[in-house]
């Protein structure tokens, strides 16, 4: 495929760190970019940046996430059905508060769940009457077993997963193709300032190059270093009894 | 806290870092003392501060480009690498580069990086048109060769504030290929007469034999070399002139055991790559990546000299008494047994700027391991360097005392009283400039 036949990539909550580096790694291999994000007018400058890399075209528009009415209108206002779709959209939140209110626990239900998977089922939906497309989305290991530490974030992630799962399932006939992107810890502004093992960070950039290559290969279920497999493979395998005493 | 370290991984210290990812983050961060950190090439302390340290790569935005005369503006965390990545596709490449593509546009002009065309173009500053720096007060100032705080923040080592963006003027390229000639010149005379006699040529640097000793000291392998005309490519090469190998990069996964750096296996594969160098003299064309960045292909080869880490010693010397200086410090490391990895000995252009390292003359580069022994003999090769009038290279520097600096060069006074007349002192603070007194 040369540069110019390249489909489009639409990449929802563009702001954060791993969403810039998704954007420079497609616009890089010559895909033109469409931004959305909250007050999406603070990503010119990340716009001026893919296009002055790149020499592609990037688009912004506004996108609340929480406001499931607006993402048919949303999707119906890009300028053309993207090919790849990443979910980027995420709040980690501070766990105590999440735990003892339930607005602040509702709003991380909310964005991490509720906002990504309407999003997608109004693309999927595009896409499955296409016949094509990919639908990339970003949940996390924390979903995989719910755990004292974070489980309000971690229960939205899991359903996410399964939605993720579920969509597959559906749309694998339809020539539409589900990856879910479980990048365990990464070094952004999301955890800034936490004490994480270096070996299990991974950083933006790895984990967009993770992003390509799944959608390239239509790959379905990624972790982003190996190792985050094995964890959780552990970690989901000791039995309820015990899980419920430890401190992980 | 991170332990925290340069490239040379000596010293470590517990930093604290915060990053910045806009001009508000850095502003934000001004309300204690503080050192920009671009990607961690300086070798030694110069971008360590226990609190905070500012992570300047999350300001890595490219901001502009005109592809007719290739001005580019960026913000500082950008890479040397993202500018070849993106650029040299289009016919452009950094008109100075130092040995690693994986510095900062900040780490850049902070250092005033050199590069193998120093003795022609001089260094990282003459690409510059502009740059922005953030003072004391959050004020940003967009600064231009000749005014003071441009002249004192290239070669300021981040001490004049946090460097934000630049404009700068990459050099248009007709390939991504370099014709290289490699020149063996058997004594250091040989080497410094042929470095004199090829001061036309674009790049020119030499790696030395540091362990040679007697009628072989200073052995030497001159590389010469110019960005290679469509016309000198292979015709299989024309139709894609940009278009070089991928780099296999290799990563070192763990710290080589110490033992294997000793002065018989150093010798020994100094000798052998003087041997091999003496037979492949005729011109060649190699990629930019392996002539520019020949150690940027193995990640983390700094882990070769184990976890203890290790030093790097660059100086300088005036043409006056380079000659005889070189000598000396040759003499001197081939007496300790003490061998380098690396030695690299390069001509250098006139000075520029009041506190960048180049002077007209020649700079010497080595690596110790950082033990006891080596830094030992680097207080003696402080003394040589001194007594003939030569200075360090403080991007490199993680040990020197301060009276050596201060013996051998006088520029670092009026360095520090600039900076305490401006209220710098105390804002823009690391280990390296406590350490010299800056």
């Amino acid at each position: 495929m040369s540069g110019a036949e390249k489909g489009a990539v639409l990449i929802l909550g563009a702001a954060s760190d791993i969403a810039r580096a998704t954007a420079r790694a497609y616009a890089a291999h010559g895909h033109p970019i469409q931004l959305a994000a909250r007050n999406v007018d603070r990503l010119s400058a990340d716009k001026a940046d893919l296009e002055t890399r790149s020499a592609v075209t990037v688009t912004l528009h506004e996108l609340d996430a929480l406001d499931t009415a607006s993402h048919k209108g949303f999707v119906d206002g890009l300028p053309e059905l993207p090919h790849i779709a990443v979910s980027a959209i995420g709040v980690l939140g501070d766990q105590g508060d999440n735990a003892s209110d339930p607005d602040k626990a509702t709003a991380i239900f909310r964005a991490n769940f509720e906002g990504p998977a309407s999003l997608f089922l109004v693309l999927a939906n595009a896409m499955e009457a296409r016949g094509s497309g990919t639908l990339i989305g970003i949940s996390s290991v924390a979903g995989d077993r719910g755990r004292a530490s974070n489980y309000i974030y971690g229960s939205a992630k899991a359903g996410f997963t399964a939605y993720l799962s579920g969509l597959r399932n559906r749309l694998a006939k339809k020539g539409v193709h589900v990856v879910t992107v479980l990048p365990g810890f990464v070094a952004t502004a999301m955890t800034e300032g936490m004490d994480l093992n270096p070996r299990l960070t991974a950083q933006p950039e790895e984990v967009a190059q993770a992003i390509l290559n799944a959608g390239e290969k239509r790959r379905d279920v990624v972790y982003v270093r190996g190792i985050w497999r094995l964890i959780m493979a552990v970690i989901r395998s000791i039995p309820e009894g015990i899980f419920k005493k430890t401190s992980i | 806290m991170t332990r925290l370290s340069g490239w040379g991984r000596f010293p470590v210290a517990a930093c604290k870092t915060r990053r910045a990812r806009s001009e508000a983050d850095v502003a934000a961060a001004l309300d204690t003392p503080l050192i920009a950190r671009g990607n961690g090439r300086a070798y030694g302390d110069a971008a360590l501060n226990p609190d905070p340290t500012l992570d300047m790569r999350g300001t890595d935005r490219m901001i502009s480009f005109e592809a007719g005369t290739g001005v580019l503006v960026a913000e500082a965390g950008v890479l040397l690498a993202d500018v070849i990545a993106a650029f040299l596709p289009r016919g452009w490449f950094p008109m100075v580069t130092p040995g690693t593509k994986f510095v900062t546009l900040g780490g850049a002009i902070a250092a005033d990086v050199h590069g193998k065309n120093h003795h022609r173009d001089g260094s990282f500053r003459r690409c510059l048109d502009w740059i922005e720096v953030m003072g004391p007060e959050g004020e940003v100032t967009r600064t231009r060769p000749g005014d003071d705080l441009f002249d004192w923040t290239c070669g300021g080592m981040g001490l004049t504030g946090v460097i934000l963006r630049a404009q700068l003027r990459l050099a248009p390229v007709a390939t991504g290929w370099i014709e290289q000639e490699v020149r063996a010149a058997p004594t250091l005379d040989a080497a410094m007469d042929e470095m004199e006699m090829t001061l036309d040529r674009p790049y020119s640097v030499a790696w030395l034999d540091c362990l040679a000793s007697g009628r072989d000291l200073g052995r030497s392998l001159i590389m010469l070399g110019r960005h290679a005309d469509l016309s000198d490519l292979p015709a299989g090469k024309r139709a894609a002139p940009f278009a070089t190998p991928d780099k296999t990069t290799r990563r070192l996964p763990f710290d080589l055991p110490p033992a294997l750096l000793n002065s018989a296996t150093l010798g020994t594969l100094n000798a052998a790559y003087y041997a091999r160098g003496r037979r492949k003299t005729c011109k060649h064309l190699v990629d930019w990546d392996s002539y520019f960045y020949p150690l940027d292909t193995i990640l983390d080869w700094n882990r070769g000299y184990g976890k203890r880490g290790f030093v790097q010693f660059q100086c300088v010397l005036p043409m006056e008494t380079a000659r005889e200086g070189m000598r000396a410090l040759l003499k001197r490391i081939s007496a300790s047994g003490q061998g380098s990895f690396l030695s690299v000995l390069k001509r250098m252009g006139p000075a520029e700027g009041r506190f960048s390292f180049p002077m007209e003359g020649y700079t010497l580069a080595l690596d110790f391991p950082a033990t006891d022994r080596a830094l030992d003999l680097m207080k003696r090769l402080d003394d040589i360097m001194t007594a003939f009038g030569g200075r360090q290279y403080l991007a490199k520097d993680a040990r020197m005392e301060k009276r050596v600096l201060d013996a051998s060069d006088p520029r670092a006074k009026a360095f520090a009283e600039m900076r305490a007349q401006q209220g710098l002192t105390g804002r823009f603070t690391s280990l390296q400039s406590e350490r010299l007194g800056l």
